[in-house]
């Protein structure tokens, strides 16, 4: 619960008493009691190990990050204002703005934006409070609750692959599973692969199938967390199961849910495994509509399939932005709700 | 003396915890029959995966569905493993993850450790530059790399896989969650004032006292490892692929046999199914764990 705020205050509090202060000389010199002459090679050895192996384990992490992931993303802008083709990497001419200007008029574009965003939603709202109620029911005392738990997480260390491999054989028109089951209830078989919301729901079904176990642990740790006497009090000012869960389970946890709904919003922004498996041979297209092309999926396409890395990379960039975007929104959604309370 | 009057506080707080556990509904027969049947839905499509790989093509596309087991499990494997590379593919698979793993390990241990315990100028600039980075996607660096990697003749070498994996801020931070709490400051300074470097520290203090951490970070780094996809189809071939990427040329074949690709789904989900029975426990414990301190 307050977990998050002191990882935050944390930072904050050491590089205020970073600067001025030299507590491992102070240390030191008290330590040792005396012996050691201030001059020494030793000393000044160990001074100098203690300036130093900070910045010497931190180096690594900054320097293999930064190589990989921010020099990159700093280049992918670059190349985003260039022409650069995949069948001649060697020459890149200026382009200014002209991939993103592409991008804005290009239908495909606002389709795979529009799929990203409602395949994001069903997938990660019910996956969500699904993952909620599950928590709930994990956090009374079962019996053997690890072995639920190990249980709920089995498709979390399911692949992509393997996951939608199965799905959409789960989801094929002629003998499927589903369709088969649907029957039983008196409902048409549904083309999952061609339809619009259909395949959209299929793809979706298989991100809220490998992570809902996952974010339910999440929320399970910290509904672990809250305070028994919470409870207690509730209990004796007459709450009943749902309205402890209402007004004391869930206020509680709202730290947790804002991360996972994040991490979720990122995960949807970045779909890209499970539609490309799910359509097949016409895979980066997402389906031979379109319907389930995700701008992950697009990017993929227009850089690696058709060929244009310029373009990849502004779709790329744009990417981040809506992220940007999203998040901003987020956090003024949570402001707005804290506010309000 | 001090101990214990240090002990006793933490005893107090762990004993209510433990009270309020002890407080906890038992669950009823309603939560065990939900539970039951999202264990199922958890389940049922692997299980149905070993189904669906020991029949033929031609039962899978017959309606109804098979929900037994038939004779042509290891006809389908065997299929698959050729087929797919799979041999090849388990292999780099192995070589991939494994190196990431250590590697990450390691260095998010030491950066942890220096962001948990040490202090140095800009080290809260630098936590939060970590923490914020976490929201970078893949995506973004992508076209870098493989023009990189091409102008390096690395396309399609194992390396190319591994390089841009090999730390993540995420486990950075989560060490860095974790030893704020697990190491007691103390320790490093009686080590200190014992004269002993900072590589004998992290080698004698450190390391012993993250060792559960380094293990769940481990284990979470290889699903991980193991699982990417993005990255390892943009940079490999059929020729020398990871497990996924082998998978995904199987699901994309012109002429796919249906069973043959769910033998194939089975044998790249096997590997972590048994570390999952072996760990589950340690892997359940350290999501649950990163989440409640980060």
């Amino acid at each position: 619960m307050s977990s998050s705020k002191q990882a935050l205050a944390h930072p904050a509090s050491s590089a205020e008493a970073a600067p001025g202060t030299t507590p491992g000389a102070a240390r030191g010199a008290r330590g040792r009691g005396g012996p050691a002459a201030p001059d020494s090679w030793r000393s000044r050895l160990y001074r100098w190990d203690m300036k130093a192996s900070p910045y010497a384990f931190v180096a690594p992490f900054f320097v293999l990050f930064g190589a990989f992931s921010l020099v990159p993303l700093l280049y992918t802008a670059w190349y985003s204002l260039h022409d650069v083709q995949l069948s001649a990497l060697d020459h890149q001419t200026w382009a200014g703005l002209d991939n993103y200007k592409n991008l804005l008029s290009s239908d495909f574009f606002w389709n795979a934006l529009r799929n990203t965003l409602s395949i994001g939603v069903i997938s990660t709202v019910p996956q969500l409070l699904a993952a909620l109620g599950l928590a709930h029911l994990l956090n009374y005392r079962l019996r053997g609750s690890t072995a639920w738990r190990v249980v709920m997480l089995t498709p979390y260390a399911t692949s992509v692959a393997a996951a939608t491999l199965v799905f959409t054989l789960l989801y094929s028109w002629d003998g499927g599973m589903v369709n088969w089951v649907l029957h039983f209830f008196g409902v048409d078989p549904v083309n999952w692969r061609e339809s619009d919301w259909g395949s959209q729901f299929a793809v979706s079904s298989i991100v809220i199938w490998r992570w809902t176990g996952y974010n339910a642990l999440i929320y399970l740790a910290a509904m672990q967390a809250i305070p028994a006497d919470l409870y207690e009090s509730a209990a004796i000012d007459g709450a009943n199961r749902w309205q402890q869960f209402r007004h004391v389970t869930i206020p509680q946890l709202r730290p947790t849910i804002l991360f996972t709904v994040v991490v979720s919003t990122i995960g949807a922004t970045q779909l890209f495994g499970e539609p490309l498996l799910f359509g097949g041979v016409s895979g980066s297209k997402g389906g031979s509509e379109h319907q389930y092309q995700t701008l992950g999926l697009y990017m993929y396409d227009q850089g690696w399939i058709i060929g244009n890395l310029g373009k990849a990379s502004a779709i790329a960039w744009s990417m981040f932005l809506i992220l940007l975007i999203v998040a901003a929104v987020n956090l003024l959604l949570t402001r707005r709700l804290r506010k309000s309370q | 003396m001090t101990t214990t009057e240090a002990t006793l506080p933490r005893e107090a707080g762990r004993r209510r915890g433990r009270m309020g556990a002890g407080k906890q509904l038992h669950a009823g027969p309603v939560t065990y029959l939900v539970l039951t049947v999202f264990a199922l839905v958890s389940l049922a499509p692997l299980v149905w995966t070993a189904i669906a790989a020991s029949r033929t093509d031609r039962r899978l596309a017959q309606t109804p569905p098979p929900l037994w087991f038939g004779g042509n499990l290891f006809k389908n494997l065997e299929a698959a493993w050729d087929q797919a590379g799979l041999g090849t593919a388990m292999l780099n698979s192995v070589i991939v993850a494994g190196t990431i793993t250590v590697s990450t390990v390691l260095f998010s241990t030491l950066a942890g450790f220096a962001f948990a315990k040490l202090r140095f100028r800009f080290s809260g600039v630098l936590l939060l530059l970590t923490i914020g980075t976490m929201m970078i996607p893949p995506q973004l660096a992508v076209v870098p790399l493989y023009l990189w990697m091409s102008d390096l003749g690395w396309s399609n070498q194992l390396q190319t896989v591994i390089l841009p994996s090999l730390v993540t801020a995420f486990g950075t931070f989560f060490m860095r969650q974790y030893l704020v709490q697990a190491l007691p400051t103390e320790l490093i300074e009686a080590a200190r004032v014992d004269g002993a470097s900072s590589l004998r520290i992290v080698w004698h203090v450190v390391f012993p006292a993250a060792r559960p951490a380094m293990a769940v970070l481990g284990l979470l780094t290889f699903v991980f490892a193991w699982n990417d996809f993005l990255w390892p189809i943009i940079a490999l071939t059929q020729q020398n692929p990871t497990v996924q990427v082998a998978l995904n040329s199987l699901g994309t074949g012109y002429v796919p046999d249906q069973a043959v690709i769910m033998a194939g789904a089975l044998l790249g989900t096997l590997p972590l199914l048994v570390a999952f029975l072996l760990f589950g426990k340690q892997i359940v414990g350290g999501i649950m764990q990163g989440a409640i301190k980060g």
